[in-house]
């Protein structure tokens, strides 16, 4: 089995590995922060940044807009720290505790050097902790940096300081504010002037613990010049509580660079029958086209998690930068995504393109917000969005948020949207020319997702599409 | 081939077939006429095995095996075929990349061989041509923004790739001119043969001056009231179906 598969068969990850952790008790204070930034013995102007944050996060209010309905989340009832104990060495994977070694085997995840995937680089992160990366020495040469970003805060702390919380202020919304204040690890990516990343590099997300939040934090600095492919993956055991999962991700593009980032978010979406258990996936991911001629593209394939708040944005800030978001969200059960992107024109012929593509089936509800924001000093800037949703069955719902702001004349804005409905006269067509109503699922879902599916690397596509098919599998007929 | 024995059918609570019988045999051509709401097309639908209607009542025999146990997609593989009075729109599936599916489908059904890309693509440029089809109609998603002829003869390449035993056309010279009609006549005489059988429903008597049928067949309120040859559907366009139905209501009261 390959990693790829992992992240796409159907929910077989529900199992919880038994280690040996060291955790903080929970709750949320400013001496509980200290102690996270003193167990990371993190530079002096990260504790600030955090104290900074946790007084900011005190102040705010959780938004309360999105289109899903949850519990009030008890904040002092969390973990917000919890590694493996035994910790790996940097230089390689032979110390991490074998149970975690065997976690990611099962999830489909070779670790060791010799099993490794061709041409894609992996890093770990187990709870909070990031487990080891693949593939060092050959990035390395290439002076790519992939680490974690706890690790980088000691070996490159001038970009780290200088970028984090650059495109997602301390402040920026109530969870970002969250994980700005108890963010534990995540991955850094630094891609050098001019290098274009020789493979495709990857994060992988397992949470593992019952009451521990998943709170990482993201880094990727594309240099001038430089290009990097990057796709993080997510699998969560199925507990029958709810995890919080709110992540931070910036991306930062100066002149001439490109980032594309691909997310297949397949965390445990809770009982389908009861709704309960599953991931609350409120995540803040934004980059920033710094540069002119620079361009960040999002693509997203959401099956999981219970519950997603999820606006993968870009800051279109140099001349002539360009930002995509291509999105696949399926919910099935009882899941509630409310997902969509944000296009923040600033620079004079930036260009953006949005394709959602949302599905939803059985009782789950499936939003699509988006914002095109065109500042008045952004000429000649263009926006074409084109929104579906596809609906199986007649117990869901869909719904389209889409708002558009332009500040000039000289800029054009398009947007399209559609609703379907998966019937049974489709099937049933199929059926008739001797195709299986399984195989007809799979084609008319992944014939309404192919213009996203294609951006993924293509190694991850074919999968991203078995994904799909058997996620729906116990939805249609 | 194909035997259809006291067949009976709901729709919900209503019936709709009250008592079908019909023989069809290789190199037969029956054409089922009569009245909108006559239960033409839902003899069709229920050959194919579409969920929405209920088989009561009756029995129909498929080469052998009992049809009505098969699942729609098991049907097809054994050598049914219907063209859809109404063809469905797929958005996102391409004419070519159905076709290639729903033929290895059928193949991997009848124990053959999957056929390649390249061997399907060769395939379906000749029979494209039969069918007077524009090359670009097959990278096109199957029946999406078609006109009413272009989805009709798209059916007749669809039945041109299965090669099926038995073809059930249903309204297939609905909605269509007569150029339009010409073409499809054309294309389904072509692929006629002494092997197959062939059911023809519809409306009106046109479509039979160029499909000519050996046997004619009058449904009315859910049963075949009269039978007979090609001259019945002269009958039916001079007359109409009102000389067929007080035969039929004497029986609704007894």
């Amino acid at each position: 089995m390959t990693a790829e598969l992992a992240l796409f068969s159907d929910y077989k990850y529900g199992f919880f590995t038994d280690v040996e952790t060291d955790s903080l008790p929970q709750g949320l204070n400013e001496e509980m922060i200290r102690a996270i930034s003193a167990k990371k013995e993190e530079p002096d102007f990260l504790l600030a940044f955090r104290l900074k944050a946790y007084e900011k996060w005190l102040h705010s209010t959780e938004p309360l807009w999105a289109n899903v309905n949850y519990p009030p989340i008890d904040y002092q009832k969390m973990t917000y720290y919890s590694a493996p104990k035994k910790k790996p060495v940097l230089n390689g994977l032979s110390e991490v505790d074998p149970e975690v070694l065997r976690t990611f085997e099962r999830l489909g995840i070779p670790l060791e050097e010799q099993k490794r995937l061709s041409n894609v680089a992996v890093d770990m992160i187990f709870d909070s902790v990031s487990i080891g990366t693949t593939f060092k020495k050959k990035l390395e040469e290439a002076g790519v940096v992939l680490c974690s970003i706890s690790e980088a805060m000691h070996t490159h702390s001038d970009l780290v300081k200088k970028y984090l919380g650059s495109v997602v202020p301390i402040g920026d919304n109530f969870f970002a504010t969250l994980n700005s204040a108890v963010f534990s690890d995540g991955s850094f990516v630094y891609i050098p002037k001019g290098v274009h990343c020789p493979m495709e590099l990857s994060t992988y997300f397992r949470i593992n613990d019952r009451e521990s939040g998943q709170f990482e934090r993201t880094l990727v600095i594309a240099e001038e010049g430089s290009y990097v492919s990057y796709l993080e993956g997510c699998t969560a055991p199925a507990y029958d509580t709810h995890q919080l999962h709110a992540a931070v991700v910036e991306l930062i593009a100066l002149d001439h660079a490109q980032i594309k980032y691909a997310t297949v978010q397949n965390w445990y979406s809770g009982n389908p029958k009861t709704g309960e258990g599953g991931i609350y996936n409120f995540v803040t991911k934004r980059g920033r086209c710094a540069g002119i001629h620079s361009k960040i593209s999002w693509t997203q394939v959401e099956v999981g998690a219970a519950i997603t708040w999820k606006y993968p944005s870009c800051i279109l800030q140099g001349d002539h930068s360009v930002g995509e978001f291509y999105s696949v969200a399926l919910t099935n059960g009882q899941m509630q995504a409310d997902t969509g992107t944000k296009m923040i024109h600033l620079g004079k012929n930036t260009r953006s393109t949005i394709i959602s593509k949302g599905i939803a089936a059985d009782l789950s509800k499936n939003s699509y917000r988006g914002l095109v924001k065109i500042a008045p000093r952004a000429r000649g800037a263009r926006n074409y969005t084109q929104c579906d949703s596809m609906l199986i069955g007649d117990a869901c719902s869909a719904n389209t948020f889409p708002t558009i702001e332009v500040g000039n004349a000289s800029s054009q804005v398009e947007h399209e949207a559609s609703t379907s409905k998966m019937n049974e006269e489709q099937l049933f067509y199929f059926q008739s020319r001797g195709i299986s109503k399984e195989e007809a699922v799979n084609m008319i879902v992944n014939g309404f997702c192919k213009e996203v599916i294609k951006e993924l690397p293509l190694e991850f596509a074919r999968e991203a599409q078995a994904l799909l098919s058997i996620k729906l599998e116990n939805s249609v007929g | 081939m194909l035997k259809i024995k006291d067949l009976t059918a709901i729709v919900g609570h209503t019936p709709i077939l009250k008592g079908v019988n019909l023989d069809i045999n290789r190199g037969d051509i029956h054409a089922i006429m009569g009245p909108n709401g006559a239960g033409k097309s839902t003899l069709a639908k229920i050959l194919a095995g579409h969920p929405a209607y209920e088989v009561t009542g009756g029995e129909v025999w498929f080469k052998g095996q009992n049809l009505l146990e098969l699942e729609p997609e098991n049907r097809a593989r054994l050598g049914l075929f219907m063209s859809f009075q109404y063809p469905v729109e797929i958005p996102g599936v391409s004419n070519a990349q159905f076709l290639h599916t729903a033929l290895n489908a059928k193949r991997k059904g009848n124990g053959q061989s999957e056929l390649t890309d390249a061997e399907f693509a060769q395939l379906l440029e000749k029979k494209r041509k039969v069918m007077e089809i524009r090359p670009e109609f097959t990278a096109r998603n199957v029946n999406e923004n078609f006109s009413g002829g272009e989805k009709k003869r798209n059916e007749i390449l669809q039945m041109a790739i299965l090669h099926p035993d038995l073809a059930v056309l249903d309204e297939t010279d609905s909605g269509l001119d007569i150029d339009a009609m010409r073409i499809v006549a054309h294309g389904v005489n072509q692929l006629m043969n002494a092997e197959m059988g062939l059911l023809l429903i519809t409306h009106y008597q046109r479509l039979l001056d160029y499909i000519r049928p050996h046997f004619v067949h009058v449904m009315i309120n859910g049963k075949i009231v009269q039978s007979g040859g090609p001259e019945l559907a002269l009958e039916v366009e001079n007359r109409g179906y009102d000389w067929l139905i007080p035969s039929l209501t004497t029986e609704g009261k007894a």
